[in-house]
């Protein structure tokens, strides 16, 4: 952990160095042929959660949990003959967690390996755009890696403006390639020695179509709908379930599960010192999961280069079907768990954030375009809570 | 007989569509020069960077996710 952090502060200052000499200012007209820096952003949170109804345990226990997650993104442009403006990205990011219901896996050591692992993932995304067709093509690929999960995921996606630049279309088709190691409960193990975990597959694949459009010149909305298929093994191993005679079993969830969510955006700017942003989504899944997700922010501008942004995100989630808690299950039941994040639940986030991109830079430093921080405190129904801080530095 | 449950889940799709059809017929052509507010970087009509943890834990810790540009399952081990 010590590492990683320093780690971190290590890539912070070596971006400042990096971007505080300045580079050479570039004519808006004109269009790079050679690949020229255009952003890079620096992103570290640090979550906290507590609670009493971890899965690991049936149900039941503590769900304490801290991460502190880092990325970096770079993104490069130029422009080919046709000046069709190319832009490359790459991100790599890295989470370091501790969790003490994993830890309980098994509960028979000190302290198991499970209690803390790190999450290293790398991305690199393409895209092309045609400015003056107003059409705009890409692809993406990325890699996750933990001790017990990898992935592999790919993208493509299209945007189509409309003539007069006031709508656009998008879609976008998403795969991943999931392999899931098989670490039971230490008392479900048929071999208790085992080290060399056996793994299964997760797919999961997605197609969304959007539609963006201009209303007038303080207000746009957006509407976004997609339709997730995923296969394979879909619950988690570790996850125990407790039924009514006492029995523990593994956590039991059909191989297949469609999700649809809907999303609806609308950001107003009122006069020239507030932005209100707004989100909606309307989700339905065939494992009985049905929920309704409203934010609402608010951007205060206090001067043209400092805002103060409050805001407000209220989730109301139903049950899944094969919920039950702690001891309730029974032999009966094909699918089964006690996975409380799949339980009937309303979850209100609030909290804060603030944004500053001075024209002389942060610090004076040009590149460091802007520096923002944001607070939220996140509380369940079923009486876990969390807290997460973030901040974003912007060079260009 | 009509059925609750899709009662349920049909009025927040007309109202979603009301909504639409309201700012759809109330749309202006908006020229470049005067998308000075729209361009404005807080205007974005997407999650922005500073939320990608935010957008992380909430589909680890809630059973819906997507339509946000965050996860919609597969990548991690959430579901």
């Amino acid at each position: 952990m010590k590492k990683l952090f320093l780690s971190v502060i290590g890539m912070y200052l070596t971006m400042l160095a990096a971007f505080s000499q300045g580079g050479p200012k570039t004519d808006s007209a004109y269009k790079p042929r050679k690949l020229t820096f255009e952003e890079a952003n620096l992103v570290s949170s640090y979550y906290r959660q507590d609670g009493n109804n971890s899965a690991v345990t049936g149900g039941i226990g503590s769900e304490k949990l801290t991460d502190f997650s880092n990325s970096i993104d770079l993104k490069l442009n130029m422009y080919d003959r046709r000046l069709r403006k190319h832009s490359f990205t790459a991100e790599i990011g890295i989470d370091h967690y501790t969790s003490a219901s994993s830890d309980k896996i098994d509960p028979s050591t000190l302290s198991s390996a499970s209690h803390a692992d790190t999450r290293f993932y790398p991305s690199l995304s393409w895209t092309m755009e045609n400015e003056s067709k107003g059409t705009a093509i890409g692809s993406a690929v990325s890699f996750s890696s933990e001790f017990d999960y990898k992935s592999f995921g790919a993208n493509i996606n299209f945007a189509k403006k409309t003539g007069n630049r006031s709508g656009e279309f998008s879609a976008k088709a998403q795969a991943y390639f999931d392999q899931v190691s098989l670490i039971y409960p230490v008392e479900l193990r048929t071999n208790q020695h085992e080290d060399d975990y056996a793994t299964t597959g997760r797919n999961s694949f997605s197609g969304s179509l959007g539609w963006s459009q201009i209303i007038n010149r303080q207000l746009q909305i957006s509407l976004e709908g997609e339709l997730v298929y995923q296969q394979g093994y879909l619950g988690l191993p570790f996850h125990r379930v407790y039924f009514t005679d006492n029995s523990v079993h593994v956590e039991n969830l059909p191989s297949t599960r469609l999700k649809i969510p809907l999303g609806f955006r609308a950001n107003y700017f009122i006069g020239d010192r507030f932005i209100v942003r707004t989100w909606y989504r309307n989700y339905h899944d065939d494992w009985g999961v049905n929920s309704n997700t409203i934010q609402v922010e608010t951007v205060v501008k206090l001067t043209p280069f400092f805002s103060v942004t409050p805001f407000y995100r209220f989730y109301q989630q139903g049950a899944t079907r094969y919920f039950a808690p702690y001891g309730l299950h029974s032999a009966t039941d094909t699918y089964y768990t006690s996975n409380y994040d799949l339980s009937r639940f309303n979850s209100n986030f609030f909290g804060a954030g603030f944004r500053i991109a001075p024209p002389e830079g942060i610090l004076k430093i040009q590149r460091l375009n802007s520096l923002e921080v944001r607070y939220g405190h996140y509380q369940k129904t079923t009486g876990m809570n969390s807290d997460i801080l973030s901040l974003n530095l912007k060079f260009r | 007989m009509k059925n609750p449950q899709l009662q349920i889940h049909f009025r927040p799709s007309m109202l979603a569509c009301t909504i639409i059809a309201f700012f759809i017929i109330s749309c202006t052509t908006v020229k470049e020069y005067q998308k000075n507010k729209l361009n404005d970087a807080e205007m974005q009509l997407s999650s922005r960077k500073i939320e990608k943890t935010e957008l992380n834990f909430q589909s680890y810790r809630e059973g819906a996710s997507g339509a946000n540009g965050g996860k919609t399952g597969g990548g991690c081990g959430c579901n």
